[in-house]
């Protein structure tokens, strides 16, 4: 905290505000947010033999396992697409959100002896886990441009897909992602903390829905009708956008988008409203 | 002096035990309409039997430079208070004002990663602090110094030994640079070297950096040597606030309140129940009772032991142990020969330390009876009495000697003599030695 002034004065009171978020506090502790990174990776792959290749070998397998029970035993369409990269596409934006979750959901739990010991804007440690996940996206989004790469331009199916100039769009919809796992992270984590039920809610949680987000199936499978409930689970827009965006099919209207976007506002900020309340008082609880 | 650097003004902190703890999302529903009405009542005074008030109206100011030492039976609210002004909890009422960065050491190592190698531990543990990657950098050298754990720098900490790990761990927090640190009894951990090693690092850290310090501790010495002022708590309440020598006098009588008729019946105490110690009382040679005795006095135990039936020659003895723990003597009649013979009934015995020879410390008393044959015990209780050893006026010429010089005073004698000639030795040191040889023998 090098960066106080002399006349620095921080005063402690009993917690009334609703909505606290002293982002300068957080950026004041970067420092521990890369290194909390740093702990992420080397932990993860420690005494592993194929270390971070898992990040691509596991979107890879569950392909292979979609193509063969949702394309071949099931029937599901892909738009037409090669169902390789329909899946892969779909698993890019699915696997960031749905592992970024995982890792902020217990947060507050698997760090409570930390919390308990020492001050720091615990908003960093989410934050950390946000931006390793990164480093996995990024992989897969190799793998999957690899397979791009090789079904355009060496076999049959080439013409039928293509990038459409949305993807220069692709950072907005990662930091959408982001967003939204966030927001539902810390209110797993904040519910974790209180009652330990949901402990066994979240992996069901992550489960359902994938099932309701067009990654399995497109969503021109869902009756128009009904298309507006189902872009009310912010996850199907961007999904289906990062499909469009790399392969050149599905439904993207701006209107399915508007809502998404603000649905994972809502679940940010009320993510961040119900974690920082939870968080003041949670050590003296667990 | 300018503002105070810590502003802490009737600052109350509220646990709520029983049905508000509940922990289960079926105990909560249960609880849903008692909840509802708590929502409605929330006026902070809503008192009952599942408030606990872990800390009430305390007001305290500290100026900077200062060190002051927080004491206090366990559960008296030392480590709420340290956890509310280091942020962890926030309180129930009041505030607390703080001109200045906090770092705080509730625990030595908090953050520590076993998979992690040395090096990144340091890093990691510094950043948790508040340090930045280029202040740790910076220190980094000094650090692996202090810790002394230089070749295992890249091994990772799960494969430290205990030790190790809290010497990196310590390192770390004393090169952090707050304007206020915040010390909570992490001199429990460690053997008695590290324990030196911490506290030296401390009192230059409050001395020559000129920061303000808190800390907490039931260590005695520690706080005597450290601190110029102290506060005790007590079951939350502030109950005295003043220079360190009364502050602890006043701790350690509230802690054993009558040195003459001490109640044993809340002690910890283990036996077969063939004896039962009644009392314990410590008093000087007037016969007067005392808790504080300088170095040198005499100090007499004397221990009420009740024989329910006829125990023939039994054992008597009374352990001294430090206030950390550590077990100074077992002072026992067999070592001297001493035969009771045949008791039955309430006796008395004593015990007379003839010469005090600890360093300034507080010190705790173990009566025991126990069987002189099998050396099975009747009884033993723990902590039944505490008294306090300090820097006497007639011992040592008066020198000023701590808890840090050790438990143990060895008396020793000092001499220097010419062991024949030394190439390049100057003139001073010749002339030293026409003195006649050192000589302190201490009285007592």
């Amino acid at each position: 905290m090098p960066h106080v002034t002399s006349d620095y004065e921080l005063v402690i009171r009993p917690t009334r505000g609703w909505f606290h978020l002293d982002l300068a506090a957080v950026w004041r502790y970067r420092d521990l947010m890369f290194m909390l990174v740093h702990r992420e990776f080397v932990i993860k792959y420690k005494q592993t033999i194929l270390g971070p290749a898992w990040f691509i070998l596991q979107p890879l397998m569950m392909t292979f396992v979609f193509s063969v029970i949702f394309g071949r035993v099931a029937n599901i369409p892909t738009d037409g697409l090669p169902p390789m990269l329909f899946y892969l596409a779909g698993l890019l934006g699915w696997n960031y959100f749905a592992q970024t979750f995982q890792s902020t959901s217990d947060t507050l739990v698997a760090n409570s002896n930390l919390f308990g010991k020492v001050y720091f804007p615990r908003l960093v440690v989410p934050l950390a886990a946000v931006i390793s996940n990164f480093f996995a996206f990024g992989l897969q989004l190799a793998t999957l441009l690899c397979f791009w790469v090789w079904l355009k331009f060496f076999s049959a199916s080439g013409a039928s897909f293509g990038f459409s100039p949305a993807i220069v769009w692709l950072p907005l919809l990662l930091i959408q992602i982001a967003a939204l796992s966030l927001g539902v992270g810390l209110w797993l984590s904040a519910l974790t903390a209180k009652y330990r039920d949901f402990v066994f809610v979240s992996p069901l949680i992550i489960q359902l829905w994938m099932y309701a987000t067009p990654v399995i199936y497109p969503l021109s499978k869902i009756p128009p009708r009904w298309q507006w409930l189902a872009v009310m689970n912010p996850m199907a827009m961007t999904v289906e956008t990062i499909r469009y965006m790399f392969l050149g099919r599905g439904i993207v209207i701006l209107n399915y988008l508007t809502i998404s976007a603000a649905v994972t506002l809502c679940l940010l900020v009320s993510g961040i409203f119900i974690f920082n309340k939870v968080e003041k008082t949670f050590v003296d609880t667990v | 002096m300018s503002r105070p650097i810590v502003e802490i003004e009737s600052l109350s902190k509220r646990y709520r035990l029983g049905q508000f703890n509940a922990r289960t999302l079926r105990d909560e529903v249960r609880n849903l309409g008692e909840r509802l009405k708590w929502s409605r009542d929330n006026s902070g005074t809503h008192g009952g039997k599942s408030d606990f008030w872990a800390l009430r109206d305390i007001s305290l100011s500290i100026q900077a430079g200062e060190v002051v030492g927080i004491m206090g039976r366990n559960g008296a609210g030392k480590s709420t208070l340290l956890k509310i002004l280091s942020r962890i909890t926030s309180p129930t009422s009041g505030q607390v004002r703080i001109r200045g960065r906090v770092a705080s050491l509730l625990e030595v190592g908090t953050g520590f990663h076993p998979e992690l190698t040395g090096r990144e531990n340091i890093f990691l543990n510094g950043t948790i602090l508040g340090m930045t990657k280029a202040e740790v950098k910076a220190k980094f050298d000094e650090i692996v110094a202090f810790a002394e754990t230089e070749q295992f720098l890249d091994t990772p900490v799960k494969r430290y030994s205990s030790g190790m790990t809290v010497r990196l761990a310590f390192a770390v927090a004393a090169h952090l640079e707050p304007e206020i640190l915040i010390v909570d009894e992490v001199l429990a951990v460690g053997d008695v070297l590290f324990q030196e090693k911490c506290l030296g690092k401390m009192k230059e850290v409050s001395r020559a950096g000129g920061r303000t310090v808190l800390f907490v501790s039931h260590n005695m010495g520690a706080i005597q040597s450290l601190c110029r002022r102290a506060v005790v708590l007590e079951h939350g309440r502030k109950t005295f606030e003043g220079e360190t020598e009364p502050a602890v006098r006043y701790y350690l009588a509230q802690a054993h309140p009558d040195p003459l008729v001490q109640d044993l019946s809340k002690c910890h105490r283990t036996g077969t129940g063939e004896a039962r110690i009644l009392s314990v009382r410590l008093v000087d040679d007037a016969g007067i009772p005392r808790v504080n005795y300088s170095m040198g006095e005499p100090l007499n135990i004397i221990v009420t032991v009740d024989f329910p039936t006829r125990v023939q020659s039994p054992t008597f003895g009374v352990n001294i142990v430090t206030d950390a723990g550590l077990m100074v003597a077992d002072c026992r009649s067999s070592h001297y020969g001493f035969k009771a013979g045949a008791v039955k009934g309430t006796v008395e015995y004593q015990a007379r330390i003839d010469s005090m020879k600890l360093y300034p410390r507080t010190y705790l008393i173990e009566p025991w009876v126990a069987d002189a044959a099998s050396i099975a015990d009747f009884d033993w209780v723990r902590s039944a009495a505490a008294f306090q050893v300090t820097c006497g006026p007639n011992f040592l010429s008066g020198i000023n000697v701590t808890g840090t010089h050790g438990v143990a005073f060895i008396p020793t004698t000092w001499s220097l003599r010419e062991t024949g000639q030394t190439p390049n030795r100057d003139d001073a040191c010749s002339a030293k030695s026409e003195t006649p040889p050192l000589e302190n023998v201490p009285r007592g």
